[in-house]
């Protein structure tokens, strides 16, 4: 029999085309087109060329701001990937502690960002806030708001405590899907727990765990509310990251080419570290 | 419609520049599509992948040569066009 390839079935995608370049191309088109200009008013833009890229590139502000930015992203990465596992690993297989898992687990996720923001904010309060006020009485220093450390490790913490789960559902789901049979071959073999993690489930979880790292990466990379109603970026700047710099600049100061060219560089940087992520793991077995 | 919003020619050109790209790119595909393969690339590349390799680091080259040069862009649009070029051929 012979097929012939038909087509047309393409032209179903063009509402989504349509729609997609309505809500994403023609805004990152505008972008592009402010970031060359000096925009004072309506009808009152002059066009300044590379101008603004120049002055994004050498600003001390932004370059410590991305490095913060780096640091924060590696350091949920580092923190929630392993956990997640790790908690997915201990979670009960099926029943009504199973259930019961999922539901505790999928609460903090349900928690809208500014609100995990402020319980954490009471949370670590040295006065009314249970956590503050225990590491307080343990005889610790901690003061969220007045040390830099601090600050950053309760950030780092409402991360872990508002994302983690997210990692450990999705791998949760990932090593559900791993026939049993795996490991009644693997239970013949007498193949050790550490031997069934190595070469079973990690290996089947691969997919989620590209999902999950680029999730992560991709929302840590951009978080603004939970450190902003948290620490407001403070003390001094210390936890100010980029998309916070970036609204101050864009509508604290008004300052739209400068804010734009600063979101193409931003833009440029999640497209090329999470298209490196995406190919390191989706690659890594094709080449061998 | 370059008046609407404010639109430079500048960013008409190289949008319109980026929109040719990607059709000759798509008839290219069509009247003879393209195998997976590897070149000096670590990782094997369809022709896309190697188009859109050489259109982010395109974007690097130019924010690169604007952080440590003075440099004409131009020049830079020169290295990143032979370099694109490169890229498809051999990557």
């Amino acid at each position: 029999m012979n097929k012939v390839p038909n087509n047309r079935a393409w032209w179903l995608v063009l509402p989504v085309f349509i729609l997609v370049a309505f809500s994403a191309l023609i805004p990152l088109m505008t972008v592009v087109n402010y970031s060359v200009q000096d925009i004072f008013g309506p009808g009152n833009a002059y066009y300044v060329g590379t101008e603004w890229f120049r002055e994004v590139l050498a600003d001390e502000r932004l370059r410590e701001s991305l490095l913060r930015q780096f640091l924060f992203s590696g350091a949920v990465l580092a923190i929630q990937i392993p956990l997640g596992i790790g908690v997915a690993l201990m979670m009960p297989k099926s029943g009504i502690k199973a259930s019961l898992c999922l539901i505790l687990l999928a609460i903090p996720l349900l928690i809208p960002w500014n609100v995990v923001g402020t319980i954490w904010q009471i949370f670590g309060r040295g006065d009314i806030g249970l956590f503050g006020w225990g590491l307080n009485a343990l005889g610790l220093d901690y003061n969220y708001t007045g040390d830099t450390v601090d600050a950053w490790l309760t950030v780092l913490l409402m991360d872990v405590w508002h994302w983690t789960p997210l990692v450990a559902l999705l791998c949760y789901s990932g090593l559900r899907a791993i026939p049993e049979a795996f490991y009644q071959a693997a239970e013949i073999d007498r193949a050790s727990k550490w031997a069934v993690f190595r070469y079973i489930q990690l290996p089947r979880l691969k997919s989620v765990l590209v999902i999950a790292v680029l999730l992560r990466f991709m929302d840590s990379f951009m978080i603004y509310t939970e450190p902003f109603v948290l620490t407001g970026g403070g003390p001094g700047s210390s936890t100010t990251f980029l998309s916070q710099t970036l609204t101050t600049m864009a509508i604290g100061q008004f300052d739209i080419g400068r804010a734009a060219a600063f979101s193409l560089i931003y833009f440029l940087i999640v497209l090329l570290v999470s298209w490196v992520f995406f190919t390191a793991i989706t690659h890594l077995d094709k080449e061998k | 419609m370059i008046e609407w919003m404010n639109w430079t020619p500048t960013v008409a050109i190289f949008f319109a520049v980026i929109a040719c790209i990607l059709l000759t790119m798509t008839v290219y595909e069509v009247v003879s599509p393209c195998t997976e393969r590897k070149g000096f690339l670590p990782i094997s590349t369809t022709r896309g992948d190697r188009l859109f390799i050489g259109l982010l680091s395109a974007a690097y080259i130019h924010l690169a040569f604007l952080a440590v040069s003075d440099i004409t862009l131009w020049v830079a649009l020169a290295v990143s066009v032979a370099w694109l070029l490169v890229l498809l051929r051999w990557g």
